[in-house]
Order: C-alpha cells, then sequence, then structure tokens
C-alpha cells in the first residue's frame, strides 16, 4: 500500500480520538460525560451536529445505558463507538461482559481514572486494568499520536473476521486527554481504504436468531471456549493490522510491545500507558552513562503478549515492572503478568507501584529505582509514596 | 403462528399467547428485545427458540437501551421493522426503570410491551414494585405493605405519544392497541397485566377468568393515552358507574396470595379502586 503523508496538527488526546472516531465513520455512538473523557464527548456531538460525521448520537442517561444502547445498534449490524472513564467504566461492567461474552465488535475508549472512594478525577489504570477478564482486547497508547493510531486501528481489528471481539482503547486521562501535541492524522481517503465496511450483523428477518440466550453448560462452556482460542488468534491479526497501518501512515508501529533500547540491556524497565515517555527518559539517562538498561513498552494487555515479554526479558540480569493499578492481596496487576511470562526462567523481576489517583511520577523515580536495582539495592516491592 | 407452542412456559402461563398475538400484529418485521424475566427462560436455548422473529436478549436493566441501539442501527441501514421490548414488571418499574425513562423522555421510536406478573416470578416470586398492596410473596410473607407503583400514569407524564393498558382476557382490544401502536412512531408503551399460576396462587385453568375479573372489578382498567388524550376503551367504557364494577373480594377471593388478607384489608383496597376510578372520571 502506498504511503500517503498525513496532516500535522495540534490536538489534545480527546480531539485525537475524537477526530479518528470521525474517520472510522461509526453510524451509532452513545456517550455519558465523565471527567476526563467529556471534551471527546462534546467534540464528537459538534460532528455529528455538523453532518461532518453522519451516524446518531444516542445521549443516553447513564453509561450503563451508553454501552447496552451501543451493543444493541452493534448486534443490529452498525458500526458503534462509546468512551467513559472511572465510575462509567464501573457502571459499565454487566453490559462489558454482555457484549464481550456475545463477542461482537464494539470499539471503547477509556480515558483512564481513579476509581473512588475515595474521589479522584485524576490518572491511574485501576478502571482499565480492572476489566481484563471482561473478552475484550484491551491497548493502551504511550502519547497522543499513539491514542489516534490505535483508534483507527482498533475498528479494524474488532471487526476482522477471525478476531470479533470488543476493543478497548486505553489512555491517561489528563495526561493524554487533556494535553495538546503535534499528531499526524490520516487522510480520509486512506482510513476508508483502511477500514473496509462493517460486515457483521445478527438481525437478519429472513434467518431469525436469538443472540445471547440460555446456555446449557456444555454449549456455555464452548463458547468460553471459543472466545480463548479467537483471543488467541487475535495476536497474529492485531500484528499483521499494526503492519499494515505502519505501511500506510509510514509511522513505525512495533508489535503487541515496543523494545526501546531493550535488545541489549542488562536491566528492562516495563510499562504502559503515558509514563512509558518518563521511563524512555530515564533509560537514555543511564544510557548516556553506560548503563546497559531499556524499555519494553507493552502496547497490548489483552491479548497478554507473553511469549514477546518473554524474549525480550529472558536474559536479563533485572527487571522492573511500573505499575499503575493494583491487586489488593496480591501486587501490581502488570508485575504478575510479566512474573507469569517469565515462569521457568531465573531472573528476578521487581515492583514499582505509582501514580496512583494521580501522583506525579517523573523519570527521576524511575532512574533511581534502575539504580538501586543494578545495585541490588531494591527492594521487591517499592511504593512511591 | 409466531410464536411456537411447546416452550418452556409453565401451565396457564399467559405470556406465549401474549406474545403470539403481538407477533400477529407486528409480524416477521420485529425484532423482540427481552430482559431478564420468565420470558428469557420461555424463549429457550442455544439449541432453538420458539420465536418466528429474531430475538436479543438482554441483561436485566438494559432492555430499553438495547432497544435505541436496534432502532438506530436499523434506521441506518434504512431497514423498516418495529422494535419491541418485551419485559417483565421488575425489569420495566424497578431495576430498568432509569433506562426505561431515558428512552421515553428521548421519545425513541420503540414499542415497549410490559406484561406485568406484579412479582419476580421468575426468580420463584419475590416482591417487586408492582406488586399490589396485601400480596404474599416469598420476601413479602405476611402481605405487602405498599401501593403498586403506577407505572403507565408516570410514563405517561413523560409525554409520549402511545401509552395503554390491556389485558388477556380482552384479547380484540389488546390487539387493537398494538395495531394502533405500530402504526405510530415514537415511544409508545403498553402495560399487559399477566396473570401467573402459580405466584399469584390459582389453578393453571382459571388466567382468563383472573385476567377477566381483575378488568370486572376495577382493579385493572382498560384505556389508552393518545398524544395526551385518555380514553377507556373495550368493557372499562361502562365502569366508571360504580355500580357497573363487581367487588374486588370476586378477583382477590380466587388467589392464595391474597388469602391472608383481613377485612380491612379487602376494604382498603375496594377503597383505592373507588378512588382510581374518581380520578380516571376527570381525565
Amino acid at each position: 500500500m502506498q504511503v500517503t503523508k498525513g496532516v500535522v496538527k495540534a490536538l489534545v488526546g480527546n480531539h485525537a480520538v475524537a477526530y479518528a472516531v470521525k474517520q472510522a465513520k461509526p453510524q451509532v455512538l452513545a456517550v455519558y460525560p465523565i471527567t476526563p473523557q467529556t471534551t471527546m464527548l462534546e467534540k464528537l456531538s459538534e460532528y455529528v451536529d455538523r453532518g461532518e460525521l453522519k451516524a446518531r448520537m444516542i445521549r443516553v442517561e447513564s453509561e450503563h445505558s451508553a454501552l447496552a444502547s451501543i451493543y444493541g445498534a452493534a448486534v443490529a449490524g452498525a458500526r458503534v463507538f462509546t468512551a467513559t472513564a472511572s465510575q462509567g467504566l464501573l457502571y459499565m461492567t454487566e453490559m462489558l461482559y454482555w457484549a464481550g461474552g456475545q463477542r461482537v465488535p464494539i470499539v471503547a475508549a477509556v480515558a483512564t481514572r481513579a476509581l473512588a472512594s475515595p474521589w479522584s478525577i485524576l490518572d491511574d489504570h485501576q478502571d482499565f486494568m480492572s476489566k481484563r477478564d471482561a473478552i475484550w482486547i484491551q491497548m493502551m497508547a504511550e502519547n497522543v499520536q499513539e491514542a489516534y493510531d490505535l483508534t483507527i486501528q482498533a475498528f479494524r481489528i474488532s471487526e476482522h473476521e477471525n478476531v470479533v471481539l470488543p476493543v478497548m482503547m486505553g489512555f491517561d486521562g489528563f495526561i493524554l486527554t487533556h494535553t495538546m501535541e503535534r499528531v499526524e492524522v490520516l487522510h480520509d481517503s486512506v482510513v476508508d481504504s483502511f477500514i473496509p465496511p462493517r460486515k457483521f450483523n445478527l438481525v437478519d428477518f429472513t434467518d431469525p436468531v436469538g443472540v445471547g440466550p440460555v446456555a446449557p453448560p456444555e454449549d456455555y462452556i464452548r463458547i468460553r471456549f471459543e472466545a480463548k482460542k479467537a483471543m488467541e488468534r487475535s495476536k497474529r491479526v492485531i500484528k499483521e493490522i499494526f503492519r499494515e497501518y505502519e505501511d500506510i501512515s509510514g509511522r513505525p508501529q512495533h508489535g503487541l510491545v515496543e523494545c526501546f533500547m531493550c535488545r541489549d540491556a542488562d536491566y528492562v524497565v516495563v510499562s504502559m500507558g503515558a509514563w512509558s515517555g518518563d521511563a524512555r527518559v530515564a533509560v537514555k539517562r543511564l544510557r548516556e552513562r553506560g548503563a546497559k538498561v531499556g524499555l519494553l513498552k507493552v502496547r497490548v494487555f489483552r491479548p497478554f503478549p507473553f511469549e514477546e515479554v518473554r524474549d525480550y526479558l529472558r536474559d536479563c540480569k533485572g527487571v522492573l515492572v511500573m505499575d499503575r493499578a493494583y491487586s489488593f492481596g496480591s501486587g501490581g496487576i502488570l508485575v504478575n503478568e510479566v512474573k507469569v511470562s517469565l515462569y521457568g526462567h531465573d531472573v528476578p523481576v521487581h515492583s514499582l507501584v505509582g501514580g496512583l489517583g494521580g501522583m506525579d511520577v517523573r523519570p527521576l523515580h524511575i532512574q533511581t529505582a534502575l539504580e538501586n536495582l543494578m545495585e541490588g539495592k531494591l527492594e521487591e516491592e517499592r511504593w512511591l509514596l | 403462528m409466531m410464536f411456537l407452542r411447546g416452550n418452556a412456559a409453565c401451565p396457564g402461563c399467559p405470556i406465549p399467547r401474549e406474545l403470539d398475538a403481538l407477533l400477529e400484529v407486528t409480524g416477521e418485521r420485529t425484532v423482540l428485545v427481552v430482559p431478564a424475566s420468565c420470558t428469557t427462560v420461555i424463549m429457550g436455548d442455544t439449541r432453538g427458540m420458539p420465536s418466528k422473529v429474531p430475538v436479543i436478549h438482554s441483561a436485566f436493566a438494559a432492555s430499553s437501551a438495547i432497544a435505541s441501539g436496534v432502532r438506530s442501527a436499523l434506521d441506518a441501514r434504512g431497514e423498516k421493522a418495529t422494535v419491541v421490548v418485551w419485559a417483565g414488571d421488575g425489569g420495566t418499574g424497578d431495576i430498568g426503570f432509569a433506562s426505561l425513562s431515558g428512552a421515553a423522555e428521548r421519545n425513541e421510536d420503540i414499542l415497549y410491551v410490559c406484561y406485568d406478573n406484579e412479582a419476580y416470578m421468575n426468580t420463584g416470586v419475590q416482591r417487586s414494585g408492582l406488586t399490589p398492596f396485601g400480596a404474599w410473596t416469598t420476601t413479602t410473607p405476611s402481605g405487602k405493605a405498599e401501593s403498586k407503583k403506577p407505572l403507565p400514569k408516570i410514563i405517561a407524564d413523560h409525554g409520549v405519544p402511545y401509552v395503554a393498558t390491556a389485558s388477556i382476557a380482552y384479547l380484540f382490544d389488546y390487539k387493537d392497541k398494538v395495531r394502533k401502536a405500530k402504526e405510530m412512531s415514537g415511544f409508545r408503551y403498553i402495560h399487559l397485566l399477566s396473570p401467573c399460576p402459580p405466584g399469584w396462587r390459582f389453578d393453571a385453568g382459571l388466567t382468563v377468568e383472573i385476567a377477566k375479573l381483575a378488568v370486572e372489578t376495577g382493579i385493572w382498567p382498560l384505556y389508552e393515552i393518545e398524544k395526551g388524550k385518555f380514553r377507556l376503551t373495550s368493557i372499562s367504557k361502562v365502569l366508571v358507574d360504580k355500580k357497573k364494577r363487581k367487588p374486588v373480594e370476586e378477583y382477590l377471593k380466587l388467589q392464595g396470595r391474597f388469602k391472608d388478607l383481613k377485612g380491612e384489608d379487602v376494604k382498603r383496597i375496594q377503597e383505592e379502586v373507588d378512588q382510581m376510578w374518581e380520578d380516571l372520571a376527570r381525565m
């Protein structure tokens, strides 16, 4: 496919995602306002009102209804979109599992935010990570450009015939949603040819079926087994779609993970989301001093890229995993996945928990933790309080 | 026949006939959205279903929202069809009330039918907001202390184009209302009183008799509110005259759920019915 130079814009994260959604041409949207997602809803409402996006925006009375209504639209053949954050994602949870279990292509953006109580409108990943078992593909962006790119890709992945799963695109609340960055957007025609017209539809009056009926145990477990296989199959499809997007955009898309200076590294920091940028800075500074450190950024969290993580980390002298979400009584959620990936390999894995409720984390915090790791002075789990 | 016999409904359950009558009017181009309820079970399973039209099963609280989305998608595809929510009283007036109210306020182009069996029957007879005063349920073992939530009135207060009550005992009246609703657009609401033999504790052969008595005693008035205009229908037209109404006791005494009512309870129910008719006469 031919690379067409995109158009450079200055966009905040919420507007970049809204722009990507406009280009993906969903026919039905339902979004309920919640900080820090709201300005995306406002932008999308403008697009719909001005006729730039020929779609219906259902102004629902709750997030539960937001996801329920686009689920109904998706079942009946429409391309759909919703967005939310925090409490809104929790309120959607019943419908998240409902849509995942039925394997209906849906794209949802999550402007990540801490969960109450206590109240916090600021960023962490607890909302996003708590949805890891809902049968949704989950991807997370590091910056505004990636949030735009992943949103376009999400529509294609979700509707791909070898996948047929809902996709959730996470991007950090405020840190990305409200930060203006340079973004290269694709031409509409390029997006048009990248995302073919939707085929999925379960409402056929000539061949009526029941969608989501009671399943006896032997059917229920088989349907779950099929979902597991679809998740596994999706890894290959996601990588292919990333590569194809690389071709049309001219921008590297990496794979399920991005390796930054990690190939020859003795010590690697693993992260997800916006603070991967801070980790990058920490790694660069330490490299300048001759330390063999690197960054492994997880872009796709579900399906989890066990093979990639293992291949990049198995020969390391030490790994530091950054978690902005926590499973209380267990540990950091990402670090646990990394430990599973390295099962049977003798690699020390340390956990750095921070940024909860918007607590600021700077490159120096990460740099210090890496230095302590290299000196053998890092505890197994460190909280940045 | 749009809804096949041999389904999983209890003996004497009116739901299959109510659904069949609905589909006889709305036809093949109907989509049913069904939240958790008795109908979920009646609709079969992954191996097959009695419905001859597409059915979308819904989480308990979500049916009005799902139907809003189905409507939007069909509109986007240029498909003409009737989108129907078929929900019980709990899914309508309790857990599903927020999404119902939202859809009514948005005047979504859907037909909502509440088949009201006056308790959570699918889970084994627990009280709902639509259980009437005095009725035994497993969670009100000595009778419900509160009155029935007046749902048709609440929906009408949303200013929707069509609200009607109906009964399986008056099939022509019910089908007329479905026909009228089908031809209209916007949010349309039909509330069907659906006697439940195991839940109301009566013989499975008495379903229609009980439904009929609910209307004849005036407990369940048949009416429609079309674009704000109220009109009594069928036999209820003559029941404004108190003398034409049977005493509520005739309805109550056939049902085990009311067997522990005291004389004063029956009196209260009669007074409430009489008061309701005075209010209806002024509408």
